[in-house]
């Protein structure tokens, strides 16, 4: 079989990396190829330039047999190259049919269109209604509006930028549903990922990547999952480990916690109920953007809410902000690391000074002891291996991994009694994604209670001893993580989100 | 092709050059104004810059000008600059110097004509008050309703200088004055006066409290819990929020203190240099304090610095006036090309320029 599209020597620097490094590989028609690497391996850059958003500095492709150097998108598409973005550029305010018209070059008029989407969506799976309007869908049927306005064009070449990332386990069935149909009718689906089952379970080919370069090529249904992850990081990796410890007593309670969101577009809380215990690990997952944010500012203290709703040992805290939570031993480090969790333009010295002035003494009656709050930067820094020239630098200038270390090693030196972090490991690479991991393990192992809300279910599953899901602001009845099956927890995260059921048409 | 690079993080030595080298690009792009508007622009540059300082016949007189005009400039920044680090955007610094300067005067005037030494202190507490009151209307319009605050402070300006006019024209107005507008002048009445500290430098109470207000600001942005929160509150409002700051007690700090600043500037305006209230003794002191600020990278330092050369361009500006004819808004310009270049050079400090090929992105 001839390849469909060929990369050769493919090379792309950005100031300070090699962002890819002479990568070739080919796709074939009708087959689903894998990319597989860690966050920075260059995974984006490489189909950004397949798909005309950004220029080689070197390098060659083919589609078709044909010189294929897309200058911008536009170009791309026309030769039958199409992209489903990790994030999804639609408009809230506009209905389905407005939205795909939006992405066509002269799009047929409304009512065509609409009979074009209905066809296109209830062929492949994907139903979705025209006249709905973007707002008013879950994430999962967002992604499918995306899908249907790039099959509309017909495209030979699908590609899907880490799509599982916003969907349930039961939405994830659907979607592969979709893509087997897709690729058995000849289209090449190029399937970026960092998650090893799913490409077991959906590609014929993978090309790994590591640091921008092609590390190996493999049919992935022949390979482990551990295999893959050796030939993704480069080195062995050693799972967690956590000492087995009976829980102790009942640290941090919440009960009925109701609370509106601050965003207008945010999800308000309802009802939610859960404990957590002295050494325990409690996992909340589900999809982004059912309520986590607003769970952890509820519990960091930015939210306060009613007094009983959150207490600890007992004592109700729903009313204290964050500076008095964190002199009870409350802490927390919020998903966005930038911004939220971190000054970006200030250097860590003062991103220690940030949280741990009052637990660490490193203010005196309002004034500042800045060589304590350097110490204690470089404590952090030290104790949680985190690359940097030293704590003069300023936040921004560390890597995702590297401030995450950060960020999660101040509040963990602080000894708290409960530690609440959301998506502690998000955008990190594996090595230091397990040192995350191990150090929230072993602060449990020390007494701590700990709350880990994160979307990565695989990551629950390791470290949590029970599971909680958040759906649309309600958090499910948390339950042992042991025995608890993939179809269980995609059913507590909401299930198929009410999708209408989707049959793939044979 | 010249493209711009985004720095890892700004740069220091950028940071501290950037202020010269808009001072020197205006002297450069200054200097080709007046030579297009006829005059030897070397000569022009000298009569602003160094002819107020060092000239024989000048000097005597406009030295002492320097402090007198930089006091009032300095102290306003200095509040403003606090706010401004915050994102608290108190425009209406003019509004609050006039209320300020009114309440001083009204507590003098009503003393008048005592010769306790309490008086001016209780002029300088009423001159705070004042600007501190003005300030608090916008600030808790923004924090109970939202309002904004550029709006809302520039709006007062408009009705502090009514009832200026008003004060000026009635209640205020001298009772042995002949019926001319202005109230009693301050100079004559001992008590609520604030004389030259030292003969011949302009050395006034208002230039000591401007040099405290430099202090107070460094010791409060960098050694400080509050300082720290106002640093962070503009940098990243919702990290701010995670530390634990309050944004409703953070607004009425910043407005209330630059408040308190512009109105001690007014009382110490109002009873030395200016004499009376009268209709016009406001000199826009408030608004230039915001070019100050900026001027002086809302650092205490720079202000200082900043606060000094703005007061100098004012003086030599008067001073090209008088001995070669500019025009009185060519020297506004020349002052306006000032911030322009300030603005447009402070892109360095947090990008670099790179010359060659543009990369196809």
């Amino acid at each position: 079989m001839t390849a469909l599209l060929t990369v050769e020597g493919l090379t792309k620097a950005y100031p300070g990396v090699l962002a890819n490094d002479r990568v070739s590989f080919e796709v074939a028609p009708g087959e689903v190829h894998a990319l597989l690497g860690e966050n920075g391996a260059g995974k984006s850059t490489l189909v950004k330039m397949i798909y005309g958003l950004v220029t080689p500095d070197a390098g060659k492709m083919r589609l078709n047999g044909a010189a294929f150097a897309p200058p911008e998108p536009r170009a791309a598409r026309a030769s039958g190259v199409a992209m489903v973005f990790q994030h999804f550029s639609l408009f809230a305010a506009l209905s389905v049919a407005e939205n795909v018209a939006l992405g066509m070059e002269d799009p047929p008029p409304m009512g065509k269109l609409a009979a074009r989407i209905r066809e296109v969506s209830e062929t492949y799976g994907l139903p979705l209604a025209p006249d709905r309007l973007v707002g008013d869908l879950s994430a999962g049927e967002r992604q499918r509006v995306e899908i249907v306005r790039c099959l509309l064009q017909d495209p030979k070449l699908l590609i899907m930028d880490e799509p599982t990332s916003v969907l349930t386990p039961q939405e994830v069935e659907i979607l592969f549903a979709t893509l087997r149909k897709l690729a058995a009718e000849g289209t090449a689906i190029l399937y970026i990922s960092h998650k090893l089952e799913e490409i077991r379970a959906l590609c014929d080919r993978a090309t790994i990547l590591r640091l921008g370069k092609v590390v190996a090529s493999c049919n992935p249904r022949e390979r482990s999952a551990a295999e893959l992850a050796e030939m993704m990081v480069g080195t062995k990796l050693t799972p967690p480990s956590r000492t087995e410890t009976q829980p102790g007593e009942v640290m941090l309670k919440v009960e009925g916690l109701s609370l509106p969101s601050s965003n207008p577009f945010g999800t308000s809380l309802k009802d939610v109920t859960f404990s957590v215990r002295a050494g325990e690990v409690l996992g909340i997952g589900g999809v982004a953007g059912n309520g986590q944010d607003e769970l952890l500012a509820a519990l960091s203290g930015e939210a306060p809410s009613a007094g009983g709703a959150v207490s600890l040992h007992g004592t109700p805290i729903g009313r204290l902000g964050p500076l008095e939570r964190r002199r009870i031993a409350v802490l927390a480090a919020p998903e966005e690391r930038l911004g939220h969790a971190a000054a970006p333009d200030m250097s860590l010295t003062e991103n220690a000074m940030l949280t741990a002035a009052e637990r660490e003494g490193l203010a005196v009656n309002g004034f500042l002891k800045w060589p304590a709050a350097r110490a204690f930067a470089e404590k952090v820094i030290e104790a949680f291996d985190v690359r940097t020239p030293g704590p003069g630098n300023a936040a921004r200038a560390l890597s995702g991994g590297n401030l995450q270390k950060f960020v999660i090693g101040r509040e963990v030196l602080q000894r708290p009694e409960v530690l609440v972090v959301n998506q502690p490991t998000w955008g990190v690479d594996a090595a230091a994604a397990a040192a995350i991991r191990q150090a929230l393990l072993d602060l449990a192992a020390g007494g701590t209670a700990v709350v880990v809300i994160s979307q990565d279910l695989d990551e629950l599953m390791e470290i949590a001893d029970r599971f909680a899901a958040l759906n649309e602001g309600r958090l499910s009845t948390p339950r042992p993580t042991r025995g608890l099956s993939i179809e269980e927890i995609g059913l507590m995260m909401g299930g198929a989100h009410d999708m209408e059921v989707a049959h793939v048409a044979e | 092709m010249i493209r711009l690079e985004r720095r890892p993080a700004p740069s220091r030595a950028w940071t501290v050059a950037t202020p010269l080298l808009a001072v020197a690009l205006t002297m450069v792009a200054g200097g080709l104004l007046f030579a297009a508007l006829g005059k030897d622009p070397v000569a022009a540059i000298r009569t602003i810059f160094w002819d107020p300082l060092f000239n024989d016949q000048f000097a005597a007189y406009s030295r002492p000008q320097l402090l007198v005009k930089a006091g009032p400039l300095i102290l306003i920044a200095i509040g403003l600059s606090l706010g401004f680090r915050a994102n608290i955007w108190n425009i209406g610094a003019e509004g609050q110097y006039i209320i300020g300067a009114i309440c001083g005067a009204g507590v003098g005037l009503a003393f008048y004509p005592s010769e306790s030494w309490l008086v001016f202190p209780l002029m300088v507490i009423a001159g705070g008050l004042g600007g501190w009151a003005w300030a608090m209307i916008p600030a808790i319009l923004k924090t109970r309703f939202q309002t904004n605050e550029i709006l809302v402070s520039l709006l007062l300006v408009y009705v502090a200088e009514q009832i200026l006019a008003s004060m000026s024209l009635g209640l205020m107005r001298n009772p042995e004055g002949g019926g001319f507008p202005g109230s009693r002048n301050f100079q004559q009445y001992p008590a609520a006066s604030n004389p030259e500290l030292i003969a011949g430098t302009g050395m006034h109470w208002g230039v000591v409290a401007a040099f405290v207000a430099v202090i107070g600001a460094y010791v409060l942005l960098n050694r400080h819990m509050l300082g720290f929160h106002i640093r962070l509150t503009g940098q990243s409002p919702r990290a701010a929020r995670f530390a634990g700051v309050r944004p409703t007690r953070l607004v009425l700090f910043c407005l209330g203190a630059s408040g308190a600043l512009a109105g001690l500037a007014g009382l110490f305006e109002v009873s030395g240099p200016a004499g009376q209230i009268s209709i016009d003794f406001n000199q826009g002191y408030g608004f230039t304090a915001i070019i100050v600020a900026f001027l002086g990278r809302l650092h205490p330092v720079g202000i200082l610095l900043a606060g000094l050369l703005m007061a100098l361009t004012y003086i030599g500006g008067e001073l090209a006036q008088f001995m070669l004819g500019l025009p009185a808004a060519a020297i506004q310009l020349f002052q306006g090309m000032l911030l322009f270049f300030l603005l447009g050079v402070d892109v360095l400090s947090n990008f670099r320029i790179r010359l060659g090929r543009r990369e196809a992105a």
